[in-house]
């Protein structure tokens, strides 16, 4: 179970990205969502460690993780997805599941990995992971580190961005498959209604807190309903011209 | 062989014997031994030091290893070796020199290799150079390398040098003939007070030739590297420069990639970038659960795969 105890991160200059956030996570697949610049990536990097909250513990299994760097983070049980996926020069897809998995792997499982995410092991497997390769392809490979990480806890920070519909279908599959297997926890940072509607969960962040929490029964009618138009559109609606 | 030399000729050559096949080892500024092959003849030059390397035509499929160990302090040598690749060859030539110094006085080795690539011929040509000991003597390499390549001809040049060699002026030199293809890899650390130059020189001087010249370097400590890289389309060609360098701590590193076009189908392109391990990715394999000094050596050894 990861907990968050009135966690607070506030830039130098004063200005609160989240503000005293209490949450508590251990159903298998929660998914965060709200608006743009609500917070919710900076949530996720304070559970991996990136980020550090300037108030606040963070509590994993019982154990304060707060101060623990991202490395002991990583070896204490989190992975983490990123939501632009990093490159690298000459470090091939096979090196990165290796090292993901913390020990050297064999040609079998590599591509057991891949193909769980949808890639043809045979054209992946000694690519490097540089810019030749596209933005759904990279996501996938992410996807395939977290699996082979195979941890408690793991934060998907968008996994949907940046990828094509085609991409996209398949990766819904993926996560479905994910749940099934996962003996941990999955929260997954999303905009996408199709995995909000996978979650067992729903957490609504905005303007720095959680503003909702509960089933998708519960929270999805609401956010579907409370789009907000802009100013202009309103104005229109009020002088009767739409 | 003692164990330093064997310890040198692992590093150059990945070798812990001499091989089968046609070989030539160089020890401290004399030829210690030579062997030819059915097709391969060595022969040593009369009038200065070094080696004429005779393929002969058709050759497919062999190797021919070359290793220059240094191993007393104070050896200083320019040795000349002509590699003759007859016409549809398709052989592989390793060379590589290995200085260890522990004594006061400085160790140089200046090797001035020419290659005459037959019409068609195959080669890939791999060099290695290492340095090691603890003497105040600095360890010295100033490798040339000429190359001629007959029509339709194609060669890999693979150059390394990882650790140990305090000073070296790299130069390379090539001329292509119509249809012939040349392709330069050359991966570089420097650490300490260690300065390294490379120059490359490539004429396109045929029809439809082309070359690819990629320079991938790590500079660390107070360590200088400078890159220069200068291809001259003469012909209707295509070439591309390519340097790469990751930058840290105290280090300096110059690119300088030039192309010069002498004709209107001449198609030339030169890349440099220089900047140091980004952040993100030392992030990235710290998630994976690795320290930031293993994220930073999986980043470098990656880069100079």
């Amino acid at each position: 179970m990861l907990e968050l105890q009135n966690v607070s991160y506030v830039l130098p200059d004063g200005h609160a990205i989240l503000r005293d956030v209490n949450l508590s996570i251990d159903e298998r697949f929660v998914a965060v969502t709200g608006p743009n610049g609500s917070g919710k990536s900076t949530l996720a990097k304070l559970i991996a460690g990136i980020y550090m909250p300037t108030s606040g513990k963070i509590i994993l299994d019982g154990e304060d993780i707060t101060t623990l760097s991202i490395t002991e983070r990583a070896k204490a049980g989190i992975s983490f997805a990123f939501q632009q996926p990093v490159r690298f020069k000459g470090i091939t897809v096979k090196d990165l599941i290796s090292i993901a998995a913390g020990r050297k792997i064999t040609l079998s499982e590599t591509c057991a990995y891949l193909s769980e995410v949808g890639l043809c092991a045979k054209n992946y497997v000694d690519r490097e992971v540089d810019a030749s390769l596209s933005g759904g392809e990279l996501k996938r490979i992410e996807i395939a580190m977290i699996n082979a990480r195979g941890t408690k806890f793991s934060v998907f920070d968008e996994p949907e961005a940046g990828i094509d519909l085609w991409s996209f279908n398949n990766l819904i599959e993926v996560f479905r498959k994910m749940y099934e297997k996962t003996k941990g926890t999955i929260l997954i940072i999303s905009h996408q209604e199709r995995i909000l509607d996978i979650a067992d969960r729903i957490i609504v962040v905005s303007g720095g807190t959680i503003s909702a929490s509960g089933t998708k029964e519960e929270i999805l009618p609401g956010l579907l309903g409370t789009v907000s138009p802009c100013r202009f559109v309103k104005e229109e609606v009020a002088n009767g011209q739409h | 062989m003692d164990s330093i030399e064997k310890r040198l000729l692992e590093q150059v050559a990945d070798l812990h014997e001499m091989p089968e096949g046609a070989y030539s080892l160089r020890v401290n500024g004399a030829l210690r031994e030579k062997k030819d092959s059915a097709h391969i003849k060595i022969v040593k030059k009369e009038d200065k030091p070094g080696i004429d390397i005779y393929i002969a035509p058709g050759t497919k499929n062999e190797s021919v290893h070359i290793p220059v160990l240094l191993a007393e302090t104070g050896i200083k040598e320019t040795v000349y070796n002509d590699f003759h690749i007859g016409e549809d060859c398709d052989v592989v030539i390793v060379a590589g020199c290995g200085i260890h110094n522990c004594g006061v006085q400085d160790s140089e080795h200046s090797g001035i290799h020419t290659f005459y690539v037959g019409r068609g011929a195959k080669l890939k040509y791999v060099e290695k150079h290492y340095g090691e000991g603890d003497g105040n003597g600095k360890r010295v390499m100033n490798p040339t390398t000429v190359v001629f390549m007959e029509p339709d001809s194609y060669m890999e040049m693979e150059t390394t040098q990882i650790k140990g060699v305090d000073s070296t002026v790299r130069t390379t030199n090539a001329k292509l003939g119509d249809g012939a293809t040349l392709i330069i890899k050359e991966k570089i650390m420097t650490h300490g007070e260690q300065f390294a130059k490379t120059d490359f020189h490539v004429d396109l001087d045929g029809v439809g030739c082309g070359t690819h010249v990629i320079s991938r370097s790590v500079a660390k400590d107070s360590s200088r590297q400078t890159f220069l890289s200068h291809v001259s389309g003469n012909n209707r060609c295509s070439g591309h420069t390519e340097c790469d360098a990751i930058i840290m701590d105290e280090a300096s590193v110059t690119a300088l990639p030039q192309i010069e076009a002498n004709h209107i189908d001449a198609s030339l392109i030169h890349e440099a970038a220089i900047g140091k391990i980004a952040g993100e990715q030392l992030v990235k394999l710290m998630t994976l659960g690795l320290t930031e000094k293993e994220a930073e050596e999986e980043i470098i050894s990656g880069f100079l795969r």
